[in-house]
């Protein structure tokens, strides 16, 4: 097959008047890290949000394996293999922690070894396992972090979209939500990372686009990440 | 309180079976409230097309499964082609629009009703032996009060199970806490509104069947009055959770059972005024609902 996984080409999305993504194109493949980065309001979430079928782009293209996927139905994008983990975690605190990973193999599209891959689950992340039975509402903002990843992770995607997944985490687990992500990658995973550290997400990513208002300013490498005249020039421009 | 009331034994095992009956109708109401944020007026119009449905049958001198099964038919039918014509295509419009639009439906099943049937009515007299009673230590307690009471608490279980132990009633919970998340997780919108419609129909199907044994006489306006005090019981329950919204269904029919067995004949028809009374002043003291916890989970779901 040929082609990237996930490409976005000359992708605009308007909120009413405003254009909120203004002619992006980027690609993620398989084993990549991508991360977005940029001041609020740059337009990486509606990036995300545009990609995962809640928003429709006015124009452009969003293919995933060469397919076009644009204005389909998040649950339809969900199940052909992208997942989110949305901003805020959204996990389900009255219900338990079992029951919030098992929400997440609504989007796998065979049942396959659900076993094993919740073993491995379990593996990346053990509290998950260790307070199964609980309501997912007592973790921790970490440990609810860990599971809303999991939930993502237990429907074998392909691609892995990240909102801020380190926002209003302690800095251990934001070193936990990191190395989490390495491991996601060399699983074969395609990962668009959207955060507000940009410093980190640049050292980490293969390559990170930095957005202002809607558009693509500049493409850092993790060799630009010590570099901070750079990242603050890129920001300000 | 019980001796000046006038309430007996049997007043009591009526009030439980009524309020069984209601609590059905709540979960019917609370479920698809759960899913699309839609409060269907037009329960009541599809319970009362299953009447018509018992009665027809009663008519043409089916067999009571015949009868039964035909109700059925007609309540889902009916609830699966509400979903598809009306619910569907108004999804994510503001909850007034789609609260008219049911209003809309109500008429307008309640106008079919008229035109076929006439205001007269017809009789669905096929499960009327139970009305009989059955003595029960030295107590006539009619048998439709136990039967009502037995099949809310098996519907109620069944559901409760099918909630917490399948995949389909997982979605249907999440999606009733977070629609847009479960929809990023891939569970299909259409499936788990679909679940809930036709669920919510199968309980209208069972609540006309009880409700045809309490009133045989079935008029176009068949279950309009119960339908009202169910919503006004949901939301003296709270809206917002499944289980007290049910015991909200439950506490209002309880309440009108009680109130209609002890209240002089000629004082009965103020009882949907009394009801109501207490409806609202309860609702300026709990806004949130009688039985939800906090005020805050109430307006987070809003």
């Amino acid at each position: 097959m040929s082609g990237p996984l996930l490409e976005l080409e000359d992708v605009v999305v308007r909120h009413g008047a405003v254009t909120a993504v203004d002619g992006l194109s980027l690609q993620v493949d398989r084993g990549e890290i991508v991360g977005l980065i940029g001041p609020n309001g740059a337009g990486k979430s509606t990036t995300l949000h545009a990609v995962m079928g809640l928003l429709r782009p006015s124009s452009g293209h969003i293919r995933l394996q060469s397919r076009s996927i644009a204005g389909r139905r998040p649950e339809d994008i969900a199940r052909r293999g992208v997942a989110l983990v949305p901003e805020g975690r959204r996990i389900y605190a009255e219900l338990t922690v079992d029951e919030n990973l098992r929400l997440g193999l609504a989007g796998r599209r065979a049942r396959g070894d659900v076993a094993g891959d919740l073993r491995r689950l379990y593996d990346l992340f053990p509290v998950v396992e260790e307070a199964r039975r609980r309501p997912a509402g007592g973790l921790s903002g970490g440990q609810q972090q860990q599971l809303a990843i999991a939930r993502a992770l237990i429907a074998n995607p392909d691609v892995l979209l990240l909102d801020e997944p380190s926002l209003g985490l302690a800095p251990q687990m934001v070193d936990a939500v990191f190395e989490t992500l390495t491991a996601i990658r060399d699983r074969g995973i395609a990962v668009l990372l959207v955060e507000q550290r940009a410093q980190r997400t640049v050292a980490l990513a293969n390559r990170s686009h930095v957005l202002s208002n809607g558009r693509l300013r500049l493409t850092l490498e993790p060799k630009d990440a010590d570099d901070t005249q750079t990242m603050v020039a890129a920001y300000f421009a | 309180m019980i001796a000046i009331l006038n309430i007996n034994w049997q007043t009591l095992a009526d009030a439980v079976g009524l309020g069984s009956i209601y609590a059905l109708m709540a979960v019917g109401i609370g479920l698809v409230f759960g899913v699309l944020r839609l409060v269907n007026f037009a329960y009541g119009q599809l319970i009362m097309a299953g009447a018509f449905a018992l009665a027809l049958a009663s008519q043409w001198g089916w067999p009571l499964w015949a009868g039964v099964l035909l109700c059925f038919a007609v309540v889902v039918v009916l609830s699966a082609l509400m979903e598809v014509i009306v619910f569907r295509p108004l999804r994510g419009h503001s909850p007034a629009v789609m609260l008219v639009a049911t209003f809309a439906v109500a008429f307008l099943l309640e106008s079919i009703a008229l035109i076929w049937f006439g205001s007269l009515g017809k009789i669905a007299a096929s499960l009327a032996y139970l009305q009989r009673p059955v003595t029960i230590s030295g107590v006539d307690v009619r048998k439709i009060a136990i039967v009502a009471t037995v099949v809310a608490v098996l519907c109620l279980v069944a559901l409760v199970a099918l909630l917490s132990r399948t995949s389909v009633g997982l979605q249907m919970r999440a999606a009733a806490i977070d629609f847009r998340t479960a929809r990023l997780l891939g569970v299909r919108a259409n499936r788990v509104i679909g679940a809930a419609v036709l669920i919510s129909g199968v309980l209208a199907a069972a609540v006309s069947v009880l409700l045809t044994v309490q009133s045989p006489l079935v008029t176009p306006d068949f279950a309009l009055r119960d339908t009202i005090l169910v919503l006004a019981g949901v939301v003296l329950g709270g809206m917002y959770r499944l289980g007290s919204a049910t015991l909200g269904g439950f506490v209002i029919g309880f309440a009108s059972g009680l109130l209609g067995g002890a209240l002089p004949t000629a004082q009965s028809q103020y009882l949907p005024s009394f009801l109501f009374a207490a409806v609202i002043l309860v609702l300026l003291i709990r806004p949130q609902g009688l039985f939800t916890r906090s005020q805050q989970q109430a307006v987070e779901r809003v």
